[in-house]
């Protein structure tokens, strides 16, 4: 392991200036404020001038929040904590000088400088993807601009089986206008989901009356003669009126501002496993990088709001005090596709073969189900998803760390249970189709039955 | 909005209408026999003399009449006032109220049951229209949508309205009661059907009461359908307000016994240990005698016990009156509250000094009261009455529910509520509840906060995997069900473990500790 001088610049007040204020960027923040009280932090963000929740901007357009409740600080936090903010757009940055340029002010040095560029969503070349009314949704601008063009739009297409694909459908919906949404698979989510999961899904989201067209791409986006999209074409050839498309394909690393820069670069940032870029006290976190090395079992790029987290908490250590690994636990995530929660806790591949078996278990309702793969030999645990109900995370984390295997987790899976008081608990149905699909006897695990636990204790 | 819930609307709004024109309509005529009904006999001959001038005349309206019999039965106190030296008595009955609603007559008297319908029921019929369709042909799941776009619920020209309309009906119930009198003849037949005697202003303050809290609980149901929390939850605060605070006081009045709550608990309940209660009990026999100690082990053992299990929400969320409102017709003004941190520091100046308040006074009454009133004399008294006026009414009721759609459905219970204050201390030093964080899966969006009636700056303890332990805490559960990524949990648990505060959330094993 390396010292820390050799890691990055340690001089008492040094500057570390971080472009974006996400998770990633903002979190790295906090965490170096808390161990290094000395060094000049400042964060740069041309979207907004405070940090908000990313993953909240749906419910701005619903309706649910406004954008001051997707704040997680008051806006003393950051003068409290000497966090400098910067509200600007970065134009170009000069590694040999260490200096930032700003298209409104004046150029700001650095000695340490954190890239937490996050990501832009995938155009992939269609015709008429630059027309207005077509766009995708991952920045605040994003937000406004679908704001402005849904004002009159009575029929919207959406296209991309994925999670930001599902939100802008239903954040569509929510204001009655009518939406066809294009899927390239066979399911909603199918290169993430499993058949059934992927399924439940689909039916869902034709309960909310969304027009969804599974194995159906998008071919051509049509002018009106304005400027403005008047519809698309599939690939099979049907045109569709509409006044809106949503681009939900994916998103890749924002990594523009980097174009003839000297840093090191493929799909994303290319850092090691310090977040060490090519270049000497340059540092990227959050959606924009790509591990040279990845962790095991997980992708080079990583753009989630959780990986995002701990990349800032890791860095943060490592800039204060000595270079750790970034070591992610088991793999976990959540979304909620309309209605339906959806958590997972490990690994569980849309398909699997030999070793791997599958368990799946669904409700007679249709809308909770449980997932847990394993290996078929030893039974031990390599992921669960979790359908329309609330599992605890540290259970699977600790189970999953500890190579666990799926009937340990099946005979105290009511020890997992997260949902809300009073809710049917699906245990009991769980291992019993488990029984039934092996040939097993399992029993629950003893739940202590006391005077007190009959009240609720 | 379908046209079903329009006409249900309309006719809400309609009846609504009616209901505020009653006031005005009908005439004022105080019959020199309706008087000998309303006054001590001893008063009568008096009376008779003093208010000769509107006797057996028309007023076209409560307002007229009533300050033309304050002008003479002012005059009168006045007048012996100046004279007590020589022997004048002051009348310090208030029979204004009761002399107005006997002398209206007309339209309104003529047609209560009628009127009754037209207005109260009808308005009530015509609000579940409107909220029965809702949701209908949607699969369950809780939709705020277009909360932040609305005028009522986000502090638009139409929830300044009905605030100012929730204020000025206080105002009215509280201290000007005569104005209201047409009303309180509406539920007369209510009254004596129950209770065997006339409507109050506080009869009919309860029977709108309780209505908004079922017909505002129905909408509970369709918007929190699927959630048997919230259902549960809901159920038990229309059962309690309609049973326990509603129709039991007033069968107790039927049976010559005291009206009593008997959900209702000191200091909440402020003047249970003023001497005139303390009396009243105390000479009602047996259940007198029951009332009195029900009360006070509610306060000694209910409290603490109940809160130790469960948290204070099974008594702020579950089973309180005022809860009970703030929970049904409240619910649509929650995300009002303020969640800043300087709110929370007033928040704790505010409803801890109410509660010393009360507990002084409270302590100098029974201190008082067993010196034979030799400490204070009657000072006690006066500080009741300001208590009263202060806490009682302008701020649990005035503020307390007229400041729904301007600071959110808990401004009385967050800033004021000496009981929630008591219930809170055993909640945040020894209790087995908690909010549970699930592990590393919050992502900061903030609908938990946003949706806390509390001010809890839920997502603060979230995003940092820390259990919400927090005195204010109702336990309404609305954090846990807004939340779209399964992060809240209301439990009772062991208390070890209840209080966390880890370094790093679950799934990041690169850090072990805060090095």
């Amino acid at each position: 392991m390396k010292a820390s001088g050799d890691f990055c610049i340690s001089t008492k007040g040094r500057r570390i200036v971080i472009i974006g204020n996400g998770i990633a960027g903002v979190t790295c923040a906090r965490h170096l404020r808390k161990r290094d009280s000395a060094a000049h932090i400042t964060i740069i963000s041309g979207e907004t001038e405070y940090f908000f929740s990313r993953t909240a901007l749906m419910y701005i357009y619903m309706g649910h929040l406004k954008y001051k409740h997707t704040q997680p600080y008051e806006d003393w936090f950051w003068q409290k904590n000497r966090l400098n903010l910067v509200h600007d757009w970065v134009t170009g940055i000069d590694f040999e000088q260490k200096e930032l340029q700003l298209q409104q002010q004046a150029p700001l040095k650095y000695d340490i400088l954190v890239l937490a560029l996050g990501s832009k969503p995938n155009m992939f070349g269609w015709p008429g993807q630059n027309l207005k009314g077509v766009q995708g949704l991952y920045s605040y601008q994003d937000l406004e601009s679908m704001e402005a063009a849904t004002q009159t739009c009575g029929r919207a297409v959406v296209v991309g089986g994925g999670l930001i694909g599902i939100e802008m459908a239903e954040m569509l919906r929510s204001r009655q206008i009518e939406v066809t949404f294009l899927v390239r698979e066979a399911n909603f989510w199918g290169n993430v989901l499993p058949e059934e999961e992927a399924q439940l899904v689909s039916r869902h989201i034709r309960e909310h009356h969304i027009d969804l067209r599974l194995n159906t791409e998008l071919k051509e986006i049509l002018d009106d003669g304005n400027g403005h999209v008047r519809g698309i074409v599939t690939g099979a050839g049907e045109e569709i009126a509409c006044q809106f498309v949503g681009l939900a394909v994916g998103v890749s690393p924002n990594t523009g501002l980097l174009k003839d820069t000297p840093l090191e670069t493929n799909r994303g940032i290319l850092v090691d496993e310090f977040f060490a870029t090519s270049i000497r006290n340059v540092f990227a976190i959050g959606d924009c990088v790509e591990y040279r090395n990845p962790p095991p079992l997980r992708k080079p790029v990583e753009q989630v709001w959780y990986t995002g987290r701990m990349h800032g908490e890791t860095l943060a250590h490592n800039l204060a005090h000595f270079p750790v690994a970034y070591q992610p636990g088991p793999w976990f995530n959540s979304a909620k596709f309309l209605d339906i929660e959806y958590q997972t806790y490990g690994i569980v591949p849309a398909k699997w073969e030999e070793p791997l078996e599958s368990f799946y278990w669904e409700h007679e309702s249709g809308k909770v189900a449980f997932r847990a793969v394993f290996d078929g030999r030893s039974k031990k645990l390599q992921g669960i998803n979790a359908l329309g109900m609330r599992l605890r995370h540290d259970f699977f984390d600790r189970v999953l760390r500890e190579g666990g295997t799926v009937e340990e987790v099946l005979k105290q899976l009511h020890r997992a249970n997260f949902d809300t008081e009073f809710y049917d608990k699906h245990h009991h149905a769980i291992l019993k189709a488990y029984n039934q699909q092996f040939g097993t006897n399992l029993q629950p695990e003893k739940e202590k039955k006391t005077l007190l636990s009959v009240f609720g204790l | 909005m379908k046209n079903i819930q329009k006409l249900g609307l309309g006719i809400f709004l309609a009846a609504l209408v009616l209901f505020n024109l009653l006031l005005f309509l009908g005439q004022f005529r105080l019959s020199e026999q309706q008087l000998q009904e309303v006054v001590k006999p001893e008063q009568f001959q008096i009376l008779k003399t003093e208010l000769a001038p509107i006797l057996d005349k028309t007023y076209t309206s409560s307002f007229a009449f009533v300050s033309n019999f304050k002008k003479y039965f002012d005059a009168y106190n006045e007048a012996q006032q100046a004279n007590w030296q020589s022997g004048g008595v002051v009348i310090w009955d208030d029979y204004t109220f009761a002399l107005t609603k006997i002398a209206s007559q007309g339209f309104v008297e003529d047609n209560r049951l009628l009127l009754l319908l037209l207005t109260i029921v009808l308005g009530a019929a015509g609000a579940l229209l409107n909220i029965l369709p809702k949701y209908k042909d949607e699969p369950a799941g809780i939709k705020n949508n277009g909360v932040m776009f609305s005028s009522n619920k986000s502090r638009g020209i139409i929830g300044i309205i009905i605030g100012a309309y929730l204020i000025v009906l206080y105002v009215l119930i509280y201290w000007f009661p005569a104005y209201i009198v047409n009303w309180t003849l509406l539920v007369d037949p209510l009254s004596y059907a129950l209770s065997g005697g006339p409507a109050s202003q506080w009869f009919l303050y309860g029977t709108i009461y309780t209505l908004a809290i079922l017909v505002m609980g129905v909408r509970m149901f369709r918007k929190y359908r699927g959630n048997k929390y919230q259902t549960l939850r809901t159920a038990s605060v229309m059962f309690f307000q309609l049973s326990f605070a509603f129709i039991l006081p007033e069968i107790l009045v039927l049976l010559n016994k005291p009206w009593y709550d008997f959900k209702n608990i000191w200091p909440l309940d402020y003047d249970f240990f003023f001497d005139y209660n303390v009396a009243s009990m105390l000479s009602s026999g047996a259940i007198g005698m029951f009332m009195f100690v029900w009360g006070i082990l509610l306060i000694i053992i209910g409290v603490p016990l109940m809160t130790y299990f469960y948290g204070k929400r099974w008594y702020c969320s579950w089973v309180c009156g005022c809860g009970g409102l703030a929970e049904t017709a409240g619910d649509p003004y929650r995300h009002l509250s303020d969640k800043s941190l300087k709110a929370w520091n007033v928040e704790r100046i505010m409803v801890y000094s109410v509660l010393v308040i009360i507990v002084l006074i409270t302590l100098l009454t029974i201190v008082n009261y067993f010196m034979n009133f030799g400490l204070l004399g009657q000072a006690t008294g006066v500080l009741h009455q300001w208590y009263g006026f202060l806490i009682g009414a302008a701020f649990a009721g005035v503020v307390g529910v007229g400041f729904y759609p301007l600071m959110g459905n808990r401004v009385w219970c967050r800033f004021g509520c000496p009981l929630a204050a008591y219930l809170g201390i055993v909640q945040r030093f020894k209790s087995r509840f908690r909010i549970t964080t699930n592990g590393g899966q919050c992502i900061s969006c903030g609908n938990c906060s946003t949706y806390c009636e509390m001010g809890i700056d839920v997502r603060w303890y979230a995003q940092r995997g820390q259990n919400v332990v927090r005195a204010s805490c109702v336990g309404c559960g609305i954090c846990a069900s807004v939340c779209p990524r399964g992060v809240l949990k209301l439990e009772n648990g062991p208390e070890q473990g209840r209080i966390t505060d880890i370094p790093f959330l679950t799934g990041n094993e690169s850090i072990e500790v805060l090095s």
